[in-house]
């Protein structure tokens, strides 16, 4: 059997470990122990033997024996030493894979005790302010008890946050200085030197008394967040017992309280606003005679013929001049119109605003819409995928396209896509054979029917994509020719 | 009117914000302040700093500008209708004790909220300036959140969103009817255009840190709360509309706070006590939404639109379809085995890490630390093979379904 000295800290037993890996000792010829203070009997040093042997690691190891060796459980480097024998002897190249193996899981549960230990460290360190120093940097000290040695570890947290401040945190497994911009580490100490309340802490107690809801006490779940060990050390932890033994009386008390009635509104502009805003505005139904579009507009939010309206954000009616010569009509809004509350601002948008540049149409004069008001979508992964509408969504939203192809009464009618020639055109109407001008005078003097633009987005080969594209704008400059 | 001290303040304005469940101090930006004036640093996940006997954590100093408001929802204690005693801090005594917190690692920094005064404009630009002069003044880098107003000015929120690491809309109340009742000034329709601007400000400022632009400093996320038994809501409204909400506005988190007797009580809404169980199964149903790969319609079929209180609603959905089991954990794919009551995601990533070198048994489970009296019906092992009879029959109800547990509080 072997005694090795683990040493202090990761780097030490790395090389301890390096050592004997080196010199082939298997894990069950080894004892690690640190030696006692004053001991006699300290351990050998190893010796490296000559010309030493190169052996790779993954850096997942490293990362964790980097956190399992600061667990106080004293059997802890052994545990890491026989993985690593595991790993570079036995051939378990793929050890640290299998998370169940009795080893792994072992190794696993101390790395994550550790990384809990700092993660409470910085929860629960309290600083109090002792001063501030001649250059006018304040000056806090801490007093904190952790199970485990993770001082070291801990520390580049405050350093980070507090960077401005002078601190030290004092431990019985060591202390931590930040002090002119400097880190330095001292050696633990038993008790805690500074040991005067900070006045902020009443401050603290009573804000930890007015956030805590008596109507809902769950103590189990406080004490497994914040574990009494840790208590002694925060000021706001005296308060636990009085609010617990409190609560009861005080929900009692809330229960038995006299209802109070509803006090009128105050004569107040902004809240009369917000009840005119909130108010419907007509019955939900399209107006058969001819009506502004900014009335047209307000009217078909309280539009509820088909459910479209529940998971959308809001109607996305045309935008455009009420004397428009052009309209144009596409299918309904997509997941960016339904967040503007504009038609034709997301991609199929753009493209077609590129595709009237070309045919010499002047979209700001057009009056642009969809035959269906409300974005129907379904999840897909985090994105809103657009679905198509239903007949009898087309069919509920047309009176509103009537009302404003009544009120816009264009000499030019362009219908995008399959959806606005079935809304307009009835369903038999396809855009594959009937694509181009269309005899519709109830409509429009001249009516075109044409592709959608988000067809073209899809097209996937480029060739056929351009060619397809010059159709399209071939089709939009059908509006300009006269007649 | 004598002045109040700013403990007395603080007292008032803590226990008027107290009914906001959102605590998270996690996904902003990561930065500290070792190039900088002042105190604080942020990125990755957050820090609960303390809890309260409620079980909830402490992670911001969560406060209220004022409780003075002049909107009258019946389910808060500082309506317009309620005697509560009334205080508003100045901007610079939050703005003090934030920092005073921070400095002494109390907190990760500053959930900022209000009640409305004179107009949304008004009450936005107050807190707004608080979060300003916090950056600007004092060099703050700590985590701010900020409560804003789906009325306020889109410049207003946009200035939020500038100085906030998390902005938030509360909901309250999924349907139009029950706001009418209960919020008569709140609308779902603008909260949901309101989310809809915040999203899309949310994601060009992710595009301009992605293109260049790393050191911009904007909200990276919103969330938004409900209150769970104040209304005849359904489980199923409300999580039809945290489905639509995550989908459509990309909110972080939606809370689900179960509505708790308040002083000064309604007299349209009679207190009763918190549905803390049925908040605790929306959390789980709302958790299986967003990272098990359920819908809506799976976890609430149409016929019966509330969760069950007594199981979990993964075990729920497993006993109303068990002719998916048993499942066996070396074959199944991931997405069937996310449907097995008792594995959560991280185990189910371990599963199928270890299986493709070994083959797995019940120790491996075991040691993976999971509940085999949960899975065993459920999983097919190297060692185990389920008796026919474990799925069938309410023997497995009887098997899995806790003891009835009395209310902590109210049972008395």
């Amino acid at each position: 059997m072997k005694q090795v000295d683990p040493g202090r800290n990761f780097a030490d037993w790395r090389e301890a470990a390096r050592s004997l890996l080196e010199s082939e000792v298997p894990p069950a010829e080894v004892i690690w122990e640190r030696p006692g203070q004053g001991s006699l009997f300290g351990a050998a040093a190893l010796a490296p033997p000559p010309g030493r042997a190169s052996f790779k690691v993954p850096a997942e190891f490293v990362e964790l024996a980097r956190s399992a060796i600061c667990h106080a459980d004293p059997r802890r480097w052994a545990l890491l030493y026989r993985i690593l024998w595991r790993l570079v002897k036995g051939g378990e190249k793929h050890l640290l894979e299998i998370v169940s193996d009795p080893d792994i899981a072992r190794a696993r549960l101390l790395a994550k005790n550790v990384r809990r230990e700092i993660h409470k460290m910085h929860a629960f360190v309290r600083f109090r302010k002792i001063g501030e120093t001649d250059a006018g940097r304040e000056r806090y000290v801490a007093w904190f008890e952790p199970d485990h040695e993770v001082i070291a570890a801990a520390t580049p947290f405050f350093r980070d946050r507090f960077a401005n401040m002078d601190w030290s945190i004092f431990s019985p497994k060591g202390c931590a200085h930040w002090i002119d911009n400097e880190l330095k580490f001292t050696p633990g100490v038993a008790t805690n030197p500074c040991d005067n309340p900070d006045e902020l802490e009443e401050i603290w107690r009573t804000y930890y008394r007015s956030i805590f809801n008596p109507a809902r006490l769950k103590e189990q779940m406080m004490k497994s967040e914040m574990p009494k060990r840790y208590w002694k050390n925060l000021p706001e932890a005296s308060l636990i017992p009085e609010l617990i033994e409190s609560s009861c009386r005080r929900v009692d008390d809330m229960l038995v309280e006299p209802e109070r009635g509803v006090r009128p509104a105050p004569n107040n502009r902004y809240l009369k606003g917000l009840q005119e805003m909130s108010a419907p505005f007509g019955d939900g139904t399209a107006p058969l005679e001819r009506t502004p579009l900014a009335d047209l507009s307000r009217m078909v939010d309280a539009c509820r013929a088909c459910p479209l309206w529940e998971r959308a954000t809001c109607a996305v009616f045309g935008r455009g001049p009420e004397n428009a010569r052009l309209m144009i009509v596409g299918e309904q809004p997509g997941d960016q119109e339904d967040l503007r509350g504009q038609p034709f601002v997301g991609p199929a948008g753009q493209f077609l605003d590129r595709a009237l540049a070309e045919a010499k149409v002047d979209r700001a004069s057009a009056y642009v819409t969809n035959a269906v008001k409300h974005f129907k979508w379904e999840p897909r992964g985090k994105l809103r995928l657009h679905k198509n509408p239903g007949r009898a969504e087309v069919e509920a939203c047309k009176p509103w396209l009537l009302a404003e192809l009544n009120t816009v009464g264009p000499a030019v009618l362009i219908l995008l896509g399959g959806t606005a020639a079935a809304s307009l055109l009835g369903p038999q109407v396809k855009v594959t054979q009937h694509r181009g001008l269309v005899a519709a005078p109830h409509l429009a003097a001249k009516v075109i029917l044409t592709v959608h633009p988000s067809y073209l987005l899809r097209i996937p080969d480029p060739a056929r994509k351009e060619e397809e594209y010059q159709r399209f704008v071939a089709d939009l400059s059908l509006a300009c020719e006269p007649g | 009117m004598r002045t109040m001290s700013v403990s007395e303040k603080l007292a008032i304005l803590a226990d008027a914000a107290k009914y906001d469940a959102s605590c998270a101090s996690s996904g902003a930006n990561q930065r500290d302040s070792r190039d900088g004036k002042g105190v604080g640093s942020a990125g990755g996940s957050g820090i609960c700093h303390s809890y309260a006997p409620d079980g909830r954590c402490i992670s911001l100093l969560k406060v209220l500008l004022t409780n003075s408001c002049i909107y009258d929802c019946h389910y808060c204690i500082n309506r317009r209708s309620s005697n509560v005693r009334r205080a508003a801090f100045t901007p610079d005594e939050v703005i003090d004790l934030t920092l005073d917190f921070y400095k002494r690692n109390y907190i990760e920094g500053l959930f900022l909220s209000s009640g409305i005064i004179r107009t949304a404009d008004h009450t936005m630009e107050q807190v707004v300036s608080v979060a300003r002069r916090l950056r600007e003044e004092h060099d703050f880098r700590g985590y701010i959140h900020l409560k804003t107003i789906p009325e306020a000015s889109g410049e207003l929120i946009e200035q939020a969103a500038r100085y906030a690491d998390r902005i938030s809309i509360n909901l309250e109340l999924p349907t139009q009817v029950s706001l009418d009742k209960l919020a008569p000034e709140k609308n779902l329709g603008r909260t949901k255009q309101a989310m809809g601007r915040i999203r899309l400000k949310l994601e060009d400022a992710a595009d301009r840190r992605k293109t260049g632009d790393r050191a911009l400093r904007h909200a990276t996320g919103q969330s938004t709360q409900v209150i769970v038994g104040a209304d005849e809501s359904t489980d199923a409204d409300f999580l039809a509309r945290a489905d639509e909400l995550y989908g459509s506005y990309k909110l972080k988190r939606v809370y689900y706070s179960a509505f708790s007797p308040i002083p000064e009580p309604s007299k349209i809404l009679p207190l009763a006590a918190p549905p803390l169980v049925r908040e605790h199964r929306l959390y789980q149903a709302d958790w299986l939404l967003r990272h098990y790969g359920f819908g809506v319609g799976e976890i609430l079929p149409v016929e019966a639109p509330n969760l069950d209180l007594n199981i979990d609603p993964k075990l729920s959905w497993a006993l109303r379809n068990r002719q998916d089991f048993p499942m066996n954990v070396q074959t199944a794919p991931r997405e069937r085995l996310l449907r097995v009551p008792g594995l959560g995601v991280k185990n189910v990533d371990r599963l199928l890490q270890i299986r493709r070198h070994t083959l797995v048994r019940l120790a491996d489970l075991t040691r993976l630390r999971v509940s085999l009296k949960k899975v065993m019906p459920f999983l097919i092992t190297a060692d185990h093979f389920p008796s026919a009879g474990l799925l069938d029959g309410d023997r497995l109800i009887a098997r899995l379904a806790p003891r009835p547990q009395q209310m902590e509080l109210f049972a008395r």
